[in-house]
């Protein structure tokens, strides 16, 4: 197992960093601190923010992105999130969609629930299983300059793209964007389709 | 395969009300009740099909797919419904149609004392989960159930799961 590297970067200034480039990408935040990062950053009917279905991330953004096929679709998962729906990368490898993106922002923690060790802080390498399962393209970031070199790999390089973003514990203020999931529902499918959001 | 050139077989049926709604994702869990539907919608270039390791996430997927746009199907053996439960939570919350195509285990002749309690459950479960079921035990129901079922889920944005029983798919025996 690989010497522990330390870790610098804040999780708000990453999840800024990444949305800041977005363009016409679709963004889907996990339960919890990845969905308050996105509202910090900015909500935006394009960000299906999500308050519950833990796991469950980085298949709807499979969903979206097979559905979507010319655009860039990035899924947040925390990384207790990801732990959960690990078979995922496996069904992910298997389909190889080239526009999807999955960014895990990782504090090693479960955040919401009292900050206790996930498998991450045991030395668990997620990009190492998200190779392992067919994703294209692989890293784990530790600093800015690490953060800078991968977004080419988020925006542009054909997927699927597995980028581990470690960050630290360093409490932040809560964000929270709007909760009713049927509206949330709503606003993105008519951002994205307009009238045919209601056909 | 012969006999199925006389008489459409019930998964061929399943197939083309799919195809007529517009269905493009089609995810599974595999079942031998479902094998033949499986290899009909892969041969579909319209279909993509997706093969997952746990039912749950053909929630989300299919979660996904209406954001982007996209109907699908779930195929799963009942075993699967249990995997899922969590994730009925985002879909009654966000109100996401749901379509499920359950092949029953554990209750028409079954052999396998394992699979008799999740069998048993699964249409209590789906209920209290506020997923609407509709039983089907004769092949020649087969169509019209899922047609109606598809219709509940696409036009009135509704969870619903076509549980089809083991008098059509006929039920397993390893033992004598």
């Amino acid at each position: 197992m690989a010497t522990k590297r330390e870790i610098t970067l804040e999780r708000r200034e990453v999840v800024a960093r990444i949305l800041r480039d977005r363009g016409g990408a679709l963004v889907v935040p996990g339960l919890g601190a990845p969905t308050w990062d996105c509202a910090a950053a900015g909500d935006h009917p394009l960000t299906f923010q999500m308050w519950g279905a833990m796991g469950g991330t980085t298949m709807i953004a499979l969903g979206l992105a097979l559905a979507q096929r010319e655009r860039r679709v990035i899924a947040l998962p925390g990384d207790g999130d990801m732990l959960m729906g690990i078979g995922s990368l496996a069904t992910i490898g298997t389909q190889g969609p080239p526009n999807l993106v999955v960014a895990v922002i990782d504090n090693e923690r479960y955040g919401e629930t009292g900050m206790q060790e996930t498998h991450t802080a045991r030395g668990v390498d997620l990009e190492g299983i998200a190779r392992a399962s067919g994703f294209r393209h692989g890293a784990t970031v530790y600093t800015q300059d690490e953060l800078e070199a991968a977004m080419p790999l988020i925006y542009r390089t054909e997927g699927p793209v597995f980028v581990n973003i470690k960050v630290t514990t360093q409490p932040v203020p809560n964000v929270l964007p709007p909760r009713d999931g049927a509206w949330l529902k709503h606003r993105f499918r008519q951002a994205l389709l307009g009238e045919r959001a209601f056909d | 395969m012969s006999q199925n050139v006389a008489a459409p077989s019930w998964p061929r049926g399943i197939y083309d009300v799919l195809k007529a709604q517009k269905v493009r994702q089609v995810a599974y869990v595999p079942d031998a009740g479902h094998s033949e539907l499986i290899k009909l919608c892969q041969a579909t270039e319209q279909m993509s099909t997706i093969s997952l390791t746990t039912e749950e996430e053909g929630i989300s997927m299919l979660a996904g797919a209406w954001l982007g746009g996209e109907r699908g199907a779930l195929l799963m053996q009942s075993s699967g419904v249990g995997n899922c439960i969590n994730l009925f939570g985002m879909v009654q919350e966000c109100r996401f149609p749901l379509l499920m195509l359950v092949t029953m285990r554990g209750q028409w002749g079954e052999f396998n004392p394992w699979q008799v309690w999740m069998g048993s459950s699964v249409r209590p479960v789906l209920e209290q989960c506020g997923v609407v079921c509709y039983d089907v035990d004769e092949p020649q129901r087969v169509v019209e159930t899922v047609s109606a079922a598809s219709n509940l889920v696409f036009n009135a944005y509704r969870s619903v799961a076509v549980l089809i029983g083991q008098r059509v798919t006929g039920s397993k025996n390893f033992v004598k």
